[in-house]
């Protein structure tokens, strides 16, 4: 992390630190007094688009730390958060799990099923293990559907309201802060993760994975590593996302999610934690402007267009990050930052 | 064995709608090192452009080839100059990325522009049907496959016997010596994705008046991919057999496994996909891919 200026570290702690300067810390707190006040004066709308958004990030951190910072590319991250869901589902649902002892199951299962599809991660990379991923999807997205008095086939499974320990979770309030609060764990987590010794070895994997082999990185054990933490984060999502429409189905975890998930790397930047955050509420936020125009859309065009403009100005926005900012927001942040720190040269 | 003939026959028929989306990527990726994950939706909109042309506009047959031919020029010049060519030596995320968002403006354009309707225009095009005993060829079938065999033919000398396809694979094989050799790479790319999607807005004519146009039609480019992945990703010859292959054991799947399965079935929608999965495991080259040796 670049400092400013006659910011110097004077003892380890310090020089461990995730927050450096005083203004650092204000600006946190800003935006945490921000997120948390979002009940008190947005619609019901914005409340429900901000908790999907927390549920998002926490999945595309996982995906951060496969993709973009491991460097294995996974098309198929709805269906770990769809196997999250599940789990928690039917934890919740057939075994009657509460619903603090289900989740951070449903993440182990996710991340169990995210080890067996990273197996193939031995022998290929690149586009070959996007095409694993992507099988991975639909093979997962089948299996729901045949063992059907598991996971009710195309009727869905309903989950029981959710308490943590005895406090209701029905509120919408209340969820939205369980949310914001694990969303803001699991950043911690991530940005930590990428400090320690494995972190570490991701990086050198996504550098260069020949030379990181001859320097003594254990390859295979990695990259299933990173396969674990990935999907334990998408299973967890997929799972607090189920339990928030109280109800679980294949159609909320659709192919194209994994797509926007990837999108939403590459806006915010590969291999940035914070990058994650800027490309979630990017792409939510398009996608929701998409679904405002909808019934304008509706009148002038077609009762489809709305639809389709939902899937246009996502794609859209990646082209163009794609063409003209390939290292996305947290880039263009960085520089803008460094601009104003060194003026005036 | 009717019933095994039958199957084979409709799966030989898919099998080549598989592989005349599958030729679209292959040419790409031979030439460009481009993934083009976007050829079911160009097949798709050739679809609707060709229901456009046939039906609202009423242009006779040869009139609407015509024309959509020329739609497809100038879609993979549009394609490649305004989005492929500034990622070139890009890392392989990007050029993926890439190609899924214009998949995604184009399934967003069916949409908008055509309403995701599902249109027909059948009795438009010629039918040519065979009866083989008690086994029918269904009309699909015949007409893909004569396309098929042509296209993939005319790209096969075209390969082999032409200055042009001599810079093709020139270019396949290593960019910077063909430039050096005074071959103009730009054109090489912008004349592939050209092609590309003349077969792919081709191919939907004849798919959608087959079968009929809807956004679904671009599915098929999902499983096209576990075509070429089986065939090699560069080689023209082993899309179209990996495309009979897996066409026939898809719907060998779907005939004899559904029945087993313990709700439904529906094996034939995941079929393609888990033998991709093997290929990958096994085989990741494919049948016909050209191994490439990493170095550091």
């Amino acid at each position: 992390m670049r400092l400013p200026s006659g910011t110097y570290a004077q003892t380890y702690s310090q020089d461990m630190s995730l927050v450096r300067t005083k203004s650092h810390w204000a600006l946190l707190a800003v935006i945490i007094v921000f997120v948390f006040t979002i009940p008190q004066w947005a619609s019901a709308s914005f409340l429900a688009v901000s908790t999907v958004i927390g549920i998002t990030i926490i999945s595309v951190q996982g995906l951060g730390i496969l993709t973009g910072n491991c460097g294995q590319l996974s098309m198929g991250h709805s269906a770990f958060m769809m196997v999250g869901g599940y789990a928690l589902a039917i934890l919740c649902n057939k075994a009657g799990f509460p619903f603090w002892a289900a989740l951070p199951l449903a993440g182990l299962v996710a991340g169990v099923v995210g080890i067996i599809f990273g197996l193939p991660t031995l022998r290929i990379k690149g586009f070959y293990l996007i095409m694993s991923t992507v099988a991975a999807y639909f093979i997962i997205h089948w299996l729901v559907l045949q063992f059907r008095s598991l996971t009710g086939a195309t009727e869905g499974l309903s989950v029981p309201a959710p308490d943590l320990f005895g406090l209701s979770l029905v509120d919408k309030t209340r969820y939205f802060y369980l949310v914001m609060g694990l969303a803001i764990l699991a950043t911690i987590v991530a940005r930590n993760i990428l400090r320690t010794r494995t972190g570490r070895a991701f990086v050198a994997i996504r550098d260069n994975d020949l030379a990181a082999e001859v320097m003594g990185v254990n390859l295979f054990s990695y990259k299933l590593q990173a396969f674990f933490i990935g999907c334990v984060f998408a299973g967890i999502a997929g799972g607090l996302s189920v339990q928030y429409y109280s109800y679980c189905n294949v159609e909320q975890f659709p192919f194209f999610d994994s797509v926007w998930m990837l999108g939403m790397l590459i806006i915010g930047g590969m291999g940035s934690v914070s990058g994650v955050i800027y490309g979630a509420i990017t792409i939510k936020l398009l996608q929701q402007l998409a679904t405002k125009l909808g019934p304008f859309l509706a009148e002038v065009m077609n009762p489809q267009a709305a639809a389709g403009l939902g899937i246009v100005l996502p794609s859209v926005a990646i082209i163009l990050f794609l063409i003209f900012a390939p290292r996305g927001v947290s880039h263009i942040w960085e520089r803008l930052r460094n601009y104003y720190q060194a003026w005036p040269f | 064995m009717t019933f095994f003939f039958q199957l084979c026959v409709n799966g030989l028929a898919l099998g080549m709608t598989y592989a005349l989306v599958a030729i679209g990527f292959v040419i790409i990726f031979k030439c460009t090192q481009a993934f083009n994950i976007a050829q079911g939706q160009i097949v798709m909109l050739g679809g609707y452009i060709g229901y456009t042309f046939l039906r609202p506009l009423g242009l006779p047959v040869w009139a609407a080839v015509i024309a959509i031919v020329a739609v497809g020029v100038v879609m993979g010049l549009v394609i490649e100059r305004l989005t492929l060519r500034p990622l070139l030596g890009k890392p392989v995320l990007a050029i993926i990325m890439m190609t899924v968002a214009l998949a995604g403006v184009m399934d967003g354009i069916a949409n908008m522009v055509w309403g995701g309707v599902y249109e027909t225009y059948h009795d438009v095009l010629p039918v040519i049907s065979l009866q083989i005993g008690a086994i029918s060829v269904p009309p699909s079938s015949m007409l893909t496959l004569i396309v098929s065999v042509i296209v993939v033919a005319v790209l096969m000398f075209v390969f082999r016997y032409t200055k042009i396809g001599l810079a093709l694979r020139a270019t396949a094989e290593d960019e910077q010596v063909t430039r050096s050799l005074g071959i103009k790479a730009t054109m090489v790319y912008a004349l592939v994705w050209v092609i590309a999607c003349v077969v792919g807005v081709v191919g939907g004519l004849l798919l959608g008046g087959v079968s009929g146009v809807s956004p679904s039609l671009a599915e098929v480019g999902m499983k096209a991919l576990a075509v070429v992945i089986l065939g090699g990703l560069d080689s023209v010859g082993g899309a179209v057999l990996a495309g009979i292959v897996i066409g026939i054991l898809e719907n060998l799947a779907a005939g004899y496994l559904d029945p087993l399965m313990p709700s439904g079935g529906g094996l034939a929608n995941v079929f393609p996909f888990i033998i991709m999965l093997a290929v990958l495991i096994f085989k990741p080259h494919g049948l016909f891919g050209l191994k490439r040796i990493e170095r550091i």
